[in-house]
């Protein structure tokens, strides 16, 4: 029990009208103090539903159908709501995506920000406005004293994301858990955030969880990477090694299909052929066998457990694991 | 004009939104006086280019920088406020409707969204059949079916789903559809918006390929619009990069890449996160984008240029054409201040 953060087998699952889906098939990672943790896939890979179940934000009708979640050994998973929100928001942050979703529209930056300091400590307002502004400093905004008192419309898209760092560093969080955070944003922006999160993580010894689709982004900013399809994870190791040795056949064909990676000018990009099946309709055995290139018969009848394949790598594939 | 193989130019268009609103908005109170001030976004200043025959000439930049504007003025969706078009050696930004219909045949465009840009109470077949009616007035029947299924067959559309509405198709299939329809009159210039902005990566892939493909049978000439570098350096023979409404920058993929030389496309390159690759630091920009309803003087990228001299807060610069054959707006390229 000496992880930061620990995900034993979770399972998470919305209940519809015509049965229940699976949006997350039994994941299981470990997250230490200070490590940056990356979590890709495509659109309805189950990443930001992962992201959204370690601080039980599923809302209805989703919910977590089986497995544990422990921070700091405690099993948070069965907390309460109430006893939830000492930690969300508090020892846990989550940052989104549109940081103009995020930030109330009718409410000063200030007033938000020692709004969430003031539900976690029992301090002044001045006190608590001082927090923000040591805060906002830290994120790099020109004048802060100024922003306190303006409304999120007023700024740009890229200082509204630095806004929304600075909320959640406010509690001095343990783990930030970042959803798709510049996806909203230009790449010079892009670029910008995401030296900043970096230098935050490192400083302070924080933890982060990148949820993104960008391998590009994953690569340069941290140190494990999870590729997820279909609610599964199907490779986990050190991002070096996976973005460079891929080695289950949908991450070698998400890396090669980026262009300018492996593909010279103007040629064929790889492509993976068709699309990732709903969650209504996974296919039996492994999820990815219809669009695999090593498909064979045992990958339509029996679903691959991650294994390990040397250099700290695991991988969910039969074909890999017989090879190796 | 076509001398040189250029199949379209741009030469000096502006294009300016009037977002004053109406008559009580445009009121302001200056100095003790009442007057009417006019708001306008100034979304294309002074933009001249061209686009050889068969070529593909990536434009980059980020919102807000006019490059969809451009697009849209390029394919008469907007009038110019000034500035001259010219498609094959003809004038076509002033003409009229009826004139600019065989030009509309040659010129289609493809959007960035295609859950938005397919009418979803529109069968795939009526969707595409409906410019052939339109535009080959006289064609039969047994025509148009078959040219329908040539080209879904071309763009990797199932022919026996014909009759099935967009929602029914996933956002790579739809995106190959509005392909489809941008194809089917057999254009030769295809105006593409950030065609694979709303894809998954894997999806992006096989649409990247598919427009690829199209290109080299059809000998097509493409416009190709995104903020995505990379996408933009694999596909593009020449690149133009803009900032805020103007050109900074045009040359070859491979030189442009290699050897960028405005500042603002050297801090563009250096942002672009590569697979593999440990962070090399970028070039951080000062400040932020200006808006468009108040461009500053000069060059309007001289508040956040680490070059930046009297010179550039003055004079607006042109674009100088180098050894290297890539064409730069810089005062400080110019006089060789930047290394």
């Amino acid at each position: 029990m000496s992880h930061l953060l620990e995900i034993h087998d979770l399972e998470v699952k919305f209940a519809l009208r015509y049965g229940d889906i699976t949006a997350i098939n039994g994941i299981n990672f470990t997250l230490e103090k200070g490590e940056k943790l990356g979590l890709v896939g495509e659109s309805g890979a189950g990443k930001s539903v992962t992201g959204f179940s370690i601080i039980n934000l599923i809302s209805k009708p989703g919910y977590i159908s089986r497995g544990k979640i422990f921070f700091e050994g405690n099993e948070i998973s069965s907390y309460p709501d109430e006893k939830m929100r000492t930690i969300r928001g508090n020892a846990i942050s989550m940052i989104f995506q549109d940081p103009m979703m995020t930030l109330n529209p009718v409410f000063t930056v200030g007033f938000q920000m020692i709004e969430t300091i003031r539900a976690h400590r029992e301090i002044s307002k001045d006190a608590a406005g001082k927090i923000a502004l040591e805060k906002l400093k830290r994120v790099h905004i020109p004048s802060p004293e100024k922003r306190l008192d303006q409304y999120p419309h007023e700024l740009s898209g890229g200082m509204r994301q630095r806004i929304i760092i600075a909320i959640s560093l406010l509690t001095n969080p343990a783990i930030i858990i970042a959803d798709e955070p510049t996806t909203a944003l230009d790449v010079t922006i892009q670029a910008e955030i995401m030296d900043l999160l970096q230098e935050l993580c490192e400083s302070d010894n924080m933890a982060l969880i990148l949820i993104t689709h960008d391998l590009g982004v994953v690569s340069q900013v941290t140190e494990k990477i999870a590729v997820m399809y279909a609610g599964k994870i199907i490779e986990y190791g050190s991002t070096d090694q996976v973005v460079t040795h891929p080695v289950h056949p949908y991450t070698e064909g998400l890396i090669k299909s980026i262009p300018g990676t492996m593909i010279k000018h103007g040629e064929d990009l790889v492509q993976i052929p068709g699309m990732m099946p709903t969650l209504t309709n996974i296919p039996p055995g492994c999820a990815f066998n219809p669009r695999c290139y090593l498909k064979n018969k045992i990958c339509t009848e029996k679903t691959p457990n991650l294994k390990d394949v040397g250099q700290g790598v695991l991988v969910a594939c039969h074909m890999k694991e017989q090879r190796i | 004009m076509n001398a040189d193989n250029k199949l379209l130019s741009v030469n000096n268009v502006v294009k300016y939104f009037d977002i004053s609103g109406g008559f009580l908005d445009q009121l302001r109170f200056k100095k003790g006086r009442i007057s009417l001030e006019k708001t306008t976004v100034k979304a294309v200043n002074d933009v001249s280019f061209f686009v050889k025959k068969s070529e593909v000439l990536g434009v980059v930049g980020e919102s807000g920088c006019g490059k969809s504007t451009i697009a849209r003025v390029i394919m008469g969706l907007y009038p110019p406020n000034s500035g001259k078009i010219y498609y094959d050696g003809k004038r076509i930004d002033n003409l009229t409707h009826k004139q600019m219909l065989p030009f509309r045949k040659k010129m289609q465009m493809i959007f960035q969204d295609p859950y938005a840009s397919l009418n979803p109470r529109k069968t795939v077949q009526q969707t595409l059949e409906e410019p052939l009616r339109f535009h080959h007035p006289e064609s039969s029947n047994k025509e148009i079916k078959d040219k329908i299924e040539q080209v879904m067959e071309q763009v990797g559309v199932d022919p026996a789903w014909i009759k099935r509405y967009p929602h029914e198709f996933s956002g790579g299939q739809r995106q190959r559809i509005s392909i489809a329809r941008g194809l089917i009159l057999d254009p030769e210039f295809i105006v593409a918006d950030e065609p694979v902005s709303a894809l998954d990566v894997s999806i992006q892939a096989q649409i990247l390929n598919l427009l690829m493909k199209a290109g080299r049978e059809r000998n097509l000439t493409y416009l190709f619009i995104t903020h995505d570098l990379s996408v933009v350096r694999h596909i593009s023979t020449r690149v133009a990069v803009m900032y805020l409404g103007t050109l900074c920058e045009l040359g070859t993929a491979e030189v442009l890449f290699a050897n960028p030389r405005h500042p603002y496309t050297k801090s563009l390159l250096s942002a672009i996160p590569v697979v593999g690759e440990k962070r090399a630091k970028h070039i951080k920009l000062k400040g932020e984008v200006p808006t468009p309803v108040e461009l500053p003087t000069g060059c309007v990228f001289h508040g956040r240029c680490v070059y930046a001299d009297e010179r550039c807060r003055t004079e607006i610069p042109a674009l100088q054409t180098l050894d290297s054959g890539t064409s730069v707006a810089c005062h400080a390229v110019a006089e060789n201040r930047t290394t």
